[in-house]
C-alpha cells in the first residue's frame, strides 16, 4: 500500500535523525530541511480548539516532525494560589479545565477537606457525585461532537450541544452560574438541592437516552467516520503509561485505571459502574470510550438520585463553611465566623496532602502544602492534559496533516487546564 | 471545634491498619533496596508515606523502584519543585509523587538542595512524562536538570530573565501603595 510506504519513508528518516542526536525525542532534520515545509499550526486556528501552536516539518502531506509551544495563556495559578485564601482558590480551578468545572471545584474542596478533617454528610456527597458526573458528561459530549465536526459532521455536535445547554440549566439552579460555576463549599455546598433542580435533572435523565442512542447511530459504525478514525493515532499501554496518560486516553489503550474505582471519594464505592477500556488506544477507541463513559455516568447518576439521602447538605463545621445570611444578621458568633471566613483569618492545620479525582479527560491532582497560615504554602496542581499533551508529536508524526487534527481533538486537551 | 482540634483530628483515620502495614512494607522494602541510612525524615502525611533522601541517589532509587517486580511503581504521577528560602543549603527541592497501580500505592519523594547550585538529574531516561515537568521546574524555579534533552521554559516567554515560583518573588508589587490596608495589612 502507498500509505505504508510512505510510512516507511518517514520513520527511516526518524529513524537517522534519532541516531545523529541520541536521547533527542523530537528529532531535528537539518539534512533534509530543504526538502521540507514548516508549518504553523496554531496559535489561534478554528481546528485546533484553544490557544496551542504546533511547528511542523512537512514531507508533502505527511507531518515529519513537530515542536508544540504552550503556555499562550497561563495565568501563574499556582503563583496566585500562594496568595489567596482556600476559599478564593475555588475560582481558579475553575478556569482550568473549564468543560467539567464542577469536577474541578468539588475536587479542590475534597483536598482542603481532607486536609482540615472534615467529614462532610452523605447527602452533600451524592449531591457532588451527581454534578461531578453531569460535568463529566458534559466534558465528553463536547469533545465527541468536536471530534464529529472535525471529520466533516458537523449535525451531531449541535444536535448535542442542546444537552448539554440542558446540563448547563441545572447547573444554574445548583450554583447560580453556567461555565466558571465555582460550585460548592469547603465542607459541602452552598445550598440544597432544590425542587426545581431535581425536577430538571428527572426530565433530562428520561429525554437524554435517546438523543445519546441517536448520536452513536450516527458515529458508532459510521463508514466515513471509522475511515477517519480506526488506526490513526494509536498508543500502546506501555508508550501510555510512561507518557502519564490517565483518564479516557489511558483505559482506549487498554489499561483500567480510574480514580473513581481505585481511591472512591466523595462515596463513588456506593455506586455500581463499569469502566470501559480499549484496545489499542486509537482515536477510534478514544471515542468509543467516551461514549461508553457517558452511559457509566448515567447509570451513577439514576442511582445517586434513587438513593439520595436526607439529611444536611454541608458539614457541621463553623471555622470554614459559611453560616447563613439570616443568622449573621442575628446572631453573634454567626456574624464573628462570617467575619474571619470572609476575611481569610483562619488558619489551616500545618501538612502536606495529596487528592486526585477522575477529572473529564484524566486524573486530576492536587497537592497543597500547608505552613499553618490563611494561604497554602505550595499548591501544585496535577493538570492531565499538560501531562499527556507532550506524547501528541509522536502520536502525529508520520500521519496526514488532517489525521494530527483529529488526534488533537480526540486527546481532549483543553488549553485552560494545559497552561494553568 | 476550633483549628487546633481540627488540625488533630486528621491523625486518626491514618491509624487504620491496611494503609500502615502497606507503607511499612514500602518503607521495608527502600531500606532493603537502598540501604536505611539513605532516608531521613520518614513521615506519613493522610496515609501518604514521605520520605527525603539526596540528590546523588534519587535516579538509582525511582529506576530501582520502576524495575522492582515486587511493588512495580510503574507510573510517575507529577513532580514539581519548591523553595523553602529559611533553609540554609537547602533551598530549593523536587518532589515526585510515584504510583503503583497493580498494587494502588502511593509514594512521596524529597530532595532538597541548594539555590546556588540546583543541579539534579533527570529522569527523562526513566519517564518519557518527565520531560515537560521537569520543563515546568526549570521555568519556575530554575531547576537545572543534568541530561534533559531540551530544558527550556515551557509557559513563560523564553525571554524572561528570573524564576517566577520562587519565593523571592512576590505575586504583587511591592512599590504599590494604592493597595495598603492599615487594618490587615495587606
Amino acid at each position: 500500500m502507498a500509505v505504508n510506504d510512505a510510512l516507511a519513508g518517514t520513520h527511516k528518516i526518524q529513524e537517522e535523525a534519532a541516531a545523529q542526536r541520541p536521547g533527542q525525542l523530537m528529532p531535528i532534520l537539518n539534512d533534509f530541511s530543504q526538502e521540507l515545509t514548516t508549518l504553523n499550526l496554531g496559535p489561534t486556528h478554528p481546528a485546533t480548539h484553544g490557544i496551542f501552536q504546533n511547528i511542523l516539518q512537512m514531507d508533502g502531506e505527511r507531518i515529519v516532525s513537530g515542536v508544540p509551544t504552550i503556555g499562550y495563556i497561563h495565568r501563574a495559578f499556582e503563583k496566585l494560589a500562594e496568595r489567596k485564601p482556600f476559599y478564593q482558590i475555588t475560582t481558579l480551578t475553575d478556569r482550568m479545565n473549564y468543560c467539567s468545572s464542577p469536577i474541578n471545584n468539588l475536587g479542590w474542596h475534597m483536598t482542603v477537606e481532607k486536609l482540615l478533617g472534615v467529614t462532610v454528610p452523605k447527602r452533600a456527597q451524592y449531591i457532588r457525585v451527581i454534578m461531578m458526573e453531569l460535568a463529566r458528561i458534559a466534558d465528553h459530549l463536547i469533545c465527541n461532537s468536536i471530534l464529529g465536526v472535525d471529520t466533516g459532521a458537523f449535525t451531531g455536535f449541535l444536535y448535542v450541544f442542546q444537552e448539554r445547554e440542558k446540563i448547563y440549566e441545572i447547573y444554574e439552579e445548583v450554583c447560580g452560574a453556567r461555565l466558571t460555576t465555582n460550585m460548592g463549599r469547603v465542607g459541602g455546598m452552598e445550598r440544597d438541592l432544590s425542587p426545581a433542580a431535581l425536577d430538571k435533572l428527572r426530565a433530562w435523565l428520561k429525554s437524554f437516552p435517546a438523543v445519546m442512542k441517536e448520536f452513536e447511530n450516527m458515529f458508532n459504525r459510521n463508514r466515513i467516520f471509522m475511515d477517519r478514525v480506526v488506526n490513526v493515532g494509536p498508543i500502546s499501554a506501555e508508550k501510555a503509561l510512561s507518557y502519564g496518560f490517565t483518564g479516557p486516553n489511558l483505559r482506549a489503550a487498554g489499561v483500567d485505571y480510574d480514580v473513581r474505582a481505585m481511591n472512591p471519594y466523595s462515596s463513588y464505592e456506593d455506586f455500581e459502574f463499569d469502566i470501559p477500556v480499549g484496545t489499542n488506544g486509537d482515536t477510534y477507541d478514544r471515542f468509543i470510550v467516551r461514549n461508553e463513559e457517558i452511559w457509566q455516568s448515567l447509570r451513577i447518576i439514576n442511582q445517586a438520585v434513587d438513593k439520595l439521602p436526607d439529611g444536611p447538605y454541608h458539614a457541621d463545621a463553623p471555622h470554614y463553611y459559611l453560616p447563613t445570611k439570616p443568622e449573621v444578621y442575628k446572631n453573634m458568633e454567626a456574624l464573628i465566623y462570617h467575619f474571619k471566613i470572609v476575611m481569610g483569618e483562619i488558619d489551616a492545620p500545618v501538612g502536606e496532602v495529596y487528592h486526585s479525582v477522575e477529572g473529564g479527560n484524566g486524573e486530576l491532582g492536587f497537592y497543597l502544602i500547608s505552613d499553618g497560615g490563611r494561604t497554602p504554602y505550595r499548591l501544585h496542581f496535577r493538570r492531565p492534559c499538560f501531562i499527556y499533551y507532550q506524547a501528541y508529536p509522536e502520536m502525529a508524526v508520520g500521519t496526514t496533516l488532517s489525521d494530527a487534527i483529529v488526534i488533537l481533538s480526540s486527546m481532549n486537551v483543553i488549553a485552560g487546564e494545559l497552561d494553568a | 471545634m476550633n483549628p487546633q482540634e481540627s488540625a488533630a483530628a486528621p491523625e486518626a483515620p491514618v491509624a487504620e491498619d491496611p494503609i500502615k502495614a502497606q507503607n511499612a512494607q514500602v518503607l521495608a522494602l527502600l531500606h532493603r533496596l537502598f540501604g536505611e541510612a539513605t532516608f531521613t525524615d520518614v513521615h506519613e502525611p493522610y496515609g501518604l508515606l514521605t520520605v527525603t533522601t539526596t540528590r546523588e541517589k534519587i535516579h538509582e532509587i525511582v529506576a530501582g523502584l520502576q524495575q522492582d517486580q515486587e511493588l512495580k511503581f510503574h507510573f510517575l504521577t507529577t513532580m514539581c519543585g519548591i523553595n523553602y528560602p529559611e533553609n540554609e543549603g537547602k533551598e530549593l527541592g523536587m518532589i515526585y509523587h510515584l504510583h503503583s497501580m497493580t498494587k494502588n500505592i502511593r509514594l512521596r519523594l524529597k530532595i532538597f538542595f541548594p539555590i546556588a547550585d540546583p543541579v539534579v538529574p533527570t529522569m527523562t531516561d526513566l519517564y518519557n512524562t518527565a520531560n515537560w515537568m521537569e520543563r515546568e521546574a526549570y521555568d519556575f524555579f530554575g531547576i537545572i536538570f543534568t541530561g534533559h534533552p531540551n530544558l527550556i521554559r515551557i509557559l513563560n516567554v523564553e525571554d524572561m530573565d528570573y524564576h517566577p515560583m520562587r519565593r523571592e518573588y512576590p505575586v504583587e508589587d511591592g512599590t504599590r501603595e494604592d493597595k495598603t490596608d492599615l487594618f490587615f495589612g495587606r
